[in-house]
């Protein structure tokens, strides 16, 4: 059997502007902007598209009138990816619109966003929120290995650097920053600072997935899907957040390790390994994640992590650069879905050769992620320049 | 420093169900309660028809000792909502019976807390109109 990707290829991507309010935009508004202009992107017309994924799909089918066609209403990110990539994989469409956007749902900040705030009765009357969700697992992580704040702090201060350089950032030139600045903005939830946490944002993001036999009719460098894999333990933000829950089918791999058997599998597909990755577009909600990710998918040792991000890899121009745009610290943390389909939209425009900053010169292979232990899920995508 | 003390003001509070309705059912009379498997003996926290071990649906509930260690915290400064005063420190107990709560730590100073701790549960009324009891965790002298 061959790749099971191997007749699907990413086209169109795009970005809205991003901001912390956009004025005059509610969500529906903005993810039909992003959808219009990953179509352009791909140079097809609206009339091109006969799949649609993602919760602007029902609006966009009718606005656009390309019903009948087919769709789905997943709304997460890399698993939306996925399954837009299986429908024309398996024949069921040609060219798959995968969109969302979101604004004007948080705009009174007393609170922490409405997305960060579970109403579960085990959870809820403790003042649980992300931030804190998060922080339950960096700490064990701490107590485990000697993780130091110093380490999460570098790999914040890297993100946001990346984002002080890119125009299209919500935070473009708020740095440059050093860890000693992370250290000293006023903590959340201990041991995460202030800019060790993802913030919040408005904007829009939208894919187009087409047959890979079609390429030649578009406008950009195709790229490919050489892998992806979904790892969830069951629903964010109701259960204690457990390093060593365990599963009964592989015990091995607990919910500190979430992503590491969605990694083993993308990379099994892609007859990649770590050490091929150029660009590491790795989810970034808080600093921790990062260095459990680099872990959790083999790029080191288990514990290491802490040491690894302190290694100069990291860093542009380091081997495995993160999270390029400046990710949800400094690029933009939509809502509840639009950042989890932009590190796949930066890992595409990184192949491609086109980031206005930070560009990863010669990147061939891009490791794209979403979730995180907190939240007990990680979804990964290898990407590539060549068919697999 | 502070002392950490339950939350009193209005804070979201839970709407028990079906499943976990013998769980606050022991909270009002001051039992910390999980469920145990009729078939393996394992312990099940939150309230669940399968038995987190073995998936056979012979579960009962039984009494906590009420008593575990901390097995990881964080401590929040800043809140949730407006509702929750600062600091507030949320932790996870694992308890002795082998199962894993999210609650509180209350009735010490916030930088009192670490890993390790023994703590044991203790029930405080939300007030208001609900009939809900609280566990909260404070540390075994
Ligand atoms: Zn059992």
């Amino acid at each position: 059997m061959g790749h099971p990707f191997r007749d699907v290829a990413i086209v169109g991507v795009h970005n809205t502007k991003q901001a912390r309010v956009l004025e005059g935009h509610d969500s529906q508004s903005i993810a039909l902007e992003a959808a219009l202009g990953a179509i352009a992107d791909a140079g097809l017309e609206p009339r091109d598209i006969d799949g649609v994924v993602g919760g602007i799909a029902s609006n966009f089918l009718f606005q656009s009138r390309i019903g009948p066609a087919w769709r789905s209403m997943s709304p997460l990110g890399i698993p939306a990816v996925i399954e837009g990539a299986m429908a024309i994989a398996c024949g069921l469409a040609n060219n798959v619109l995968i969109a969302t956007g979101e604004a004007g749902s948080y705009r009174q900040h007393a609170s922490t966003a409405p997305w960060t705030r579970p109403t579960n009765e085990f959870v809820a009357a403790y003042g649980m929120f992300t931030a804190a969700e998060f922080a339950l697992m960096a700490r064990r992580h701490m107590h485990m290995y000697g993780t130091t704040p110093e380490s999460m702090a570098h790999v914040a201060a890297t993100i946001r650097n990346n984002g002080h350089v890119n125009p299209e950032a919500v935070y473009f030139g708020r740095g440059p920053f050093t860890a000693a600045d992370v250290l000293e903005s006023r903590m959340v939830a201990d041991p995460f600072h202030l800019l060790d946490c993802a913030m919040t944002s408005e904007g829009g993001t939208a894919l187009v997935l087409t047959r890979a036999d079609r390429t030649e009719d578009t406008a950009k460098l195709p790229v490919f899907l050489l892998g992806g894999g979904t790892d969830h333990f069951g629903p964010s933000y109701q259960h204690p957040p457990v390093w060593d829950l365990g599963g009964v089918r592989r015990p091995d791999l607990v919910a500190g390790h979430v992503g590491r058997r969605a990694a083993e599998e993308a990379f099994a597909a892609a007859g990649l390994g770590p050490s091929d990755v150029d660009v590491c577009e790795f989810y970034d909600p808080f600093s921790f994640e990062l260095i459990r990710q680099f872990e959790a998918f083999g790029f080191c040792a288990e514990g290491e992590g802490g040491d690894y991000v302190m290694s100069g890899v990291i860093e542009p121009g380091g081997r495995h650069p993160i999270t390029t745009d400046g990710g949800t610290m400094s690029f933009s943390h939509g809502g509840a879905s639009v950042q989890l389909f932009q590190r796949v939209i930066r890992g595409v425009q990184q192949l491609r050769g086109e980031c206005i900053s930070s560009q990863v010169h010669g990147a061939e292979v891009a490791m794209c992620t979403g979730g995180g232990s907190g939240a007990l899920f990680t979804d990964v995508l290898l990407l590539g320049k060549d068919r697999p | 420093m502070s002392l950490l003390v339950p939350q009193a003001g209005d804070i979201p509070l839970p709407q028990p169900g079906p499943l976990s309705e013998p769980y606050w059912q022991g909270c009002r009379e001051g039992v910390l309660r999980f469920q145990r498997c009729l078939d393996c003996s394992a312990a099940t926290h939150t309230p669940a028809l399968l038995c987190a071990a073995c998936a056979s649906r012979s579960l009962e509930w039984v009494e906590s000792s009420g008593q575990g260690e901390i097995y990881s915290w964080t401590r929040v400064w800043r809140p949730v909502t407006p509702a929750f005063v600062t600091p507030y420190v949320p932790i996870i107990v694992a308890m002795d019976e082998g199962w894993f709560i999210l609650s509180n730590l209350i009735g010490c100073e916030d930088d009192a807390v670490a890993i390790g701790q023994r703590v044991e549960v203790v029930f405080h009324h939300s007030g208001g109109s609900d009939d809900i009891f609280l566990p909260y965790f404070q540390l075994v002298p």
